[in-house]
């Protein structure tokens, strides 16, 4: 059970990940390689401000800051110095490494004996459970603290989700979205595709530097690593949502970042739990990508073989 | 008023591949006057028209519209002044949106873009009204994504986009060459309504000689970057699709001519 609520609670801090890549793969159609190092950024700002007796909510928002302007730094690489798209986010993130150690000033920082959000989460389990440690949810039992954090992960994951729906419904929203659908046209319109596109990638890092900020805090620890992988991960949720979805309306793209986010989460927590050794996992993420890419093509493509001897 | 001086534009200077597309158009157009551009292909009537547009920046010359000098302004600053429509019908519109969405964009063309609601329903309402008037009957279906669409339909669309807003002038680049020919007509005959209505001033370039004679109300004819024939006033009243032809002939014959006299001198002289 507690393994099922932390799961839970990771996949929710985790959709905001998949937001961030949702605006800069989709929205703008930006292959932005950023992430990876704007995660681990938020939380090493976050971090390195929470040790520095910073409010923690502060401190997250900071983190924020920090991601959305390394998104903004690759967004400008590519448009004012016109570096290709992939190698802008590459220098980017390749450059963080360092940016995060000097940071920190090493290479991980615990969080355990300072004030977090999930401090907040144990303050909002007294007031909901009182006292007691182990809260019964029909027949099991799980640890307060951890429900009210999937709480505060829902609470936190729902209301990005409903200002990002509530965003892409104003003129600017609506003019990002088209800088992806149609470049040319959206320029005849007068807009200036890479400041649009330097304003998606700052929004897009921010939510992924949130992520990294929250995601240190849950764990209790930032760590110079922990961004690596995030990227394919990210994309995996993303993926994974738009085809439980089906659509391309934006609203039902963010509700599927989320289900696709806390989905893959747990299939990866099922997966450890039967004994797949963690240090295959980013291996599997990897090929788990590849087959939900191909999979579509090679499903029509079947089924078009299929239908042909019915028509003969 | 769009007024040109002495263009020039040449891609790919000092490769093999240098095509000198400009090599100095001068071309005035008075607010409300519809002028018709042809022209073979490579005579530089696109590259015109893209030069207007800022696609590019000219090597040397001018552009003013409206007595502003656009000439180093960007693309995107210039939506401000110009609609166009494009030749591709999936140029002009964004596919995934719907058609009430890629309205409400060209509805704030050129202008700032913040954070009110963008289909407010009075907004959709008068929308709705502008979509109805072109009689296609897609008033029933503002909320479909504009993909779903024909090409007619999308291009019809696109020109109801460029002139939501009057801009200055408005630049169609043979915009009805992709059209099967119902479609084109229709089309066409859009473009007449808004040009007649709000009186715009328009630059069209197209293949179709019936249009270029008996639209508008003047021609130009381009050949290797230049403007050869500008026919206009009573000339152009008179104007039958047949004349066109035979001055594309004469053309073509006088490039030839310039051709085997140059083998000529190069046969006896180099």
């Amino acid at each position: 059970m507690t393994l099922l609520i932390g799961s839970l609670t990771i996949g929710l801090i985790l959709s905001l990940l998949a937001f961030g890549i949702l605006i800069s793969f989709r929205v703008v159609a930006f292959e932005d390689l950023t992430v990876d190092g704007s995660l681990a950024l938020g939380g090493a700002t976050a971090a390195s401000l929470i040790v520095a007796e910073w409010n923690p909510i502060l401190a997250t928002l900071a983190g924020a800051l920090a991601g959305a302007t390394a998104g903004a730094v690759t967004a400008t690489l590519h448009h004012r110095f016109d570096i290709n798209r992939l190698l802008s986010g590459i220098l980017v993130m390749t450059a963080l490494y360092s940016v995060n150690l000097r940071v920190m000033g090493k290479s991980n920082v615990p969080l355990l004996s300072h004030p977090t959000v999930m401090s907040y989460a144990e303050s909002l389990a007294t007031t909901l459970f009182g006292d007691e440690r182990m809260v019964s949810l029909s027949v099991w039992q799980a640890p307060g603290r951890d429900i009210a954090a999937l709480l505060l992960m829902f609470v936190v994951a729902v209301s990005v989700g409903v200002v990002l729906f509530a965003f892409f419904r104003t003129n600017l929203g609506l003019a990002m979205l088209a800088t992806g659908d149609n470049s040319r046209m959206i320029t005849a319109q007068g807009v200036n595709v890479g400041l649009m596109t330097t304003l998606a990638l700052f929004i897009g890092n921010g939510l992924i530097g949130l992520a990294g900020g929250l995601l240190a805090q849950y764990q209790g620890f930032a760590d110079v690593q922990m961004g690596i992988g995030m990227l394919v991960w990210g994309v995996a949720s993303v993926i994974l949502g738009e085809s439980l979805v089906r659509s391309k309306k934006i609203g039902l793209l963010i509700t599927g970042a989320v289900m696709g986010s806390v989905l893959f989460r747990l299939l990866v927590a099922i997966a450890l739990r039967w004994g797949l050794n963690p240090n295959d996992l980013k291996l599997i993420t990897a090929v788990a990508v590849f087959v939900a890419l191909v999979l579509p093509k090679f499903l029509s493509r079947s089924s078009e073989l299929v239908r042909r001897p019915s028509r003969a | 008023m769009l007024e040109v001086a002495g263009i020039r534009k040449t891609f790919f200077a000092g490769t093999p591949n240098e095509v000198r597309a400009l090599q100095g158009v001068d071309l005035k157009i008075e607010p409300g006057s519809w002028v018709n551009v042809i022209g073979t292909n490579g005579s530089g009537k696109s590259t015109l028209l893209n030069a207007v547009a800022g696609a590019f920046y000219v090597d040397q010359g001018r552009i003013k519209l409206d007595g502003t000098d656009i000439t180093r302004w960007p693309e995107h600053r210039r939506a401000k002044l110009i609609g166009r429509v494009f030749q591709d019908p999936f140029s002009g519109t964004a596919p995934t949106m719907t058609i009430a969405e890629n309205l409400a964009l060209a509805s704030r063309r050129g202008q700032a873009r913040g954070l009110s609601l963008a289909l407010k329903g009075s907004r959709k309402g008068e929308l709705r009204d502008r979509v109805a008037a072109m009689g296609l009957g897609l008033e029933n279906r503002l909320d479909n994504p504009i993909g779903t669409l024909s090409g007619g339909q999308r291009q019809s669309l696109t020109l109801l986009m460029s002139a939501l807003i009057r801009p200055s002038l408005l630049l169609l680049d043979e915009h009805t060459a992709a059209l099967d020919p119902k479609s084109a007509d229709q089309v066409i005959r859009l473009t007449q309504q808004f040009i007649e209505r709000d009186q715009l001033t328009t630059l069209m370039v197209t293949h179709s000689m019936p249009q270029a004679a008996f639209l508008g109300d003047r021609v130009i004819m381009m050949d290797r970057g230049r403007v050869v024939h500008d026919i206009s006033g009573s000339d152009k009243k008179r104007l039958r699709p047949e004349d066109l032809l035979s001055k594309f002939e004469e053309l073509r014959r006088a490039n030839q001519l310039d051709e085997s006299a140059a083998e000529m001198l190069r046969a006896q002289y180099v």
